[in-house]
């Protein structure tokens, strides 16, 4: 469903990702994690099209970046932590303008459904500028998934969210990884993404420095594995 | 044929209609340009002491001057809206050809200025006893307007990836944007003084180019200038 290949991208003479190596298959939920600074960011703005790669290729879901990228876009739904609403419309209005937007149809219907989805349908018609963070984040969410995308990509959507807020988000998450779609998302949060992800990424010095499926994981749980990755890159560029 | 029903049409009135709502609600941009403008010309009609007849020569140039420097504050604001919480990322994921997100931000940023000029026109009228409802006079407002906000939508999706947005976009577009002030200034001052449609037509000739060159320049480009 993804695949990128030799993934190289620089901002003038800086190197963030360096031959970067991802694929990732159909209904799977893969978690990138890694330190800040890491190209996780900047990795999941050119797997969104919304940077260019310096060298390399990128398909998703058969079609290539940045040639395809509309098509591309059509099948994504992306989440970051800027909510990318707008304050002065309401709830509905928000979702009723992206819904034009990817030419949605039965708009209204489906704008009803995805409330309900998020826990918004009681608040639809308040402006977005009074919501708090969490449900700026419930939003955002649903703003993604309006269009049904087969393909979803979440730049740590828990950031900033409260207790209540992250179940919700997970709640979320797990509807649309149960029903087949694919998910990468970044994250600090260890113990949440052990539970959601089927697939943990470790992203350091701009490439994949590990990888593991869920059920590999050793006994002591994504935590043990995460620092021996990390561990293992700084030994290698000590060693280099 | 339903225009509405293809795809770039509804992403562009989707803009369109989106900018229109959330300045309904706020009403900041327009009510910020229209006080903006209003100030311009009171300063501009006490620092320069004008009696009725120099007026009437300068009136052109100082409604162009007022509805440049509003139209800027307008400009920036419309597109920092966009940045500020990370929409110009949500417009630039959506499938539609992103020409459709320029036209819809020109068209909108077009009906603020022409919202702001609708009210200032009358309001100088009123003040200074100058009659401005002449067609031809309208006319030029409409197409200085559209080369104005044309060239200033691109500069300002681009100005706004600036930290020095709010003083990038006026020292960029000013430059550009001279040949149609001039000619704006121009073809107003003619038929506000009911100059022969000789004196005219070059003028009106010169705002028509710029309006094409820019708005076929600007649909050209626009992907590129807003690409990270």
């Amino acid at each position: 469903m993804i695949e990128a290949t030799h993934l190289i991208k620089r901002f003038g003479p800086k190197t963030v990702l360096r031959n970067l190596e991802f694929q990732v298959a159909q209904g799977e939920f893969v978690a990138l994690l890694g330190p800040n600074g890491a190209g996780k960011t900047t990795f999941l703005r050119i797997l969104s099209s919304l940077s260019r790669q310096t060298f390399g290729d990128v398909t998703i879901a058969g079609y290539s970046l940045p040639h395809q990228a509309s098509a591309v876009r059509r099948k994504l739904g992306v989440v970051s932590h800027m909510p990318l609403l707008y304050g002065d419309l309401s709830a509905e209005e928000n979702l009723v303008f992206y819904g034009r937007m990817y030419g949605v149809e039965r708009l209204d219907q489906r704008v009803t459904e995805v409330l309900g989805l998020v826990g918004l349908a009681v608040r639809r018609r308040d402006l977005v500028r009074t919501f708090s963070r969490g449900m700026q984040q419930r939003l955002a969410i649903g703003r993604a998934v309006l269009h049904d995308p087969e393909v979803m990509l979440l730049d740590e959507p828990h950031t900033g969210l409260d207790q209540d807020a992250c179940e919700m988000l997970d709640t979320v998450l797990r509807t649309v990884a149960a029903r087949g779609r694919t998910l990468v998302m970044t994250s600090h949060d260890l113990a949440r993404v052990q539970d959601l992800a089927s697939r943990f990424d470790v992203l350091t010095r701009g490439r994949i420095q590990a990888s593991i499926q869920k059920k590999d994981l050793p006994v002591d749980g994504l935590l043990t594995f995460y620092r021996q990755a990390l561990a293992n890159s700084t030994a290698a560029r000590e060693a280099a | 044929m339903n225009l509405s029903a293809t795809p770039f049409l509804r992403a562009m009135f989707a803009v369109v209609w989106k900018d229109l709502a959330a300045e309904w609600r706020s009403r900041e941009l327009v009510s910020a340009m229209l006080v903006f403008a209003l100030l311009v010309i009171f300063i501009f009609n006490f620092s320069l002491e004008l009696n009725p007849q120099m007026r009437a020569g300068l009136t052109s140039g100082v409604l162009w001057a007022t509805f440049t420097f509003a139209g800027t504050l307008g400009l920036n604001r419309s597109m920092a809206v966009e940045k500020d919480r990370g929409c110009l990322d949500g417009l630039l994921l959506a499938p539609v050809d992103r020409t459709a997100i320029y036209f819809g931000k020109l068209l909108a940023n077009l009906v603020f200025m022409l919202l702001v000029a609708a009210i200032v026109l009358p309001i100088y009228a009123i003040l200074y006893n100058v009659n401005l409802f002449n067609a031809g006079f309208l006319l030029v407002i409409l197409m200085g307007s559209w080369g104005y906000v044309a060239v200033g939508t691109l500069l300002a999706s681009m100005a706004v990836q600036a930290r020095t947005r709010d003083v990038l976009l006026p020292i960029l577009l000013f430059p550009v944007a001279i040949p149609v002030l001039i000619a704006a200034v121009k073809a107003s001052s003619g038929y506000l003084s009911a100059a022969p449609w000789a004196d005219i037509v070059p003028w009106i000739n010169i705002l028509l180019v710029y309006d094409v060159v820019f708005t076929a320049a600007a649909f050209m480009v626009f992907d590129f200038v807003v690409e990270e």
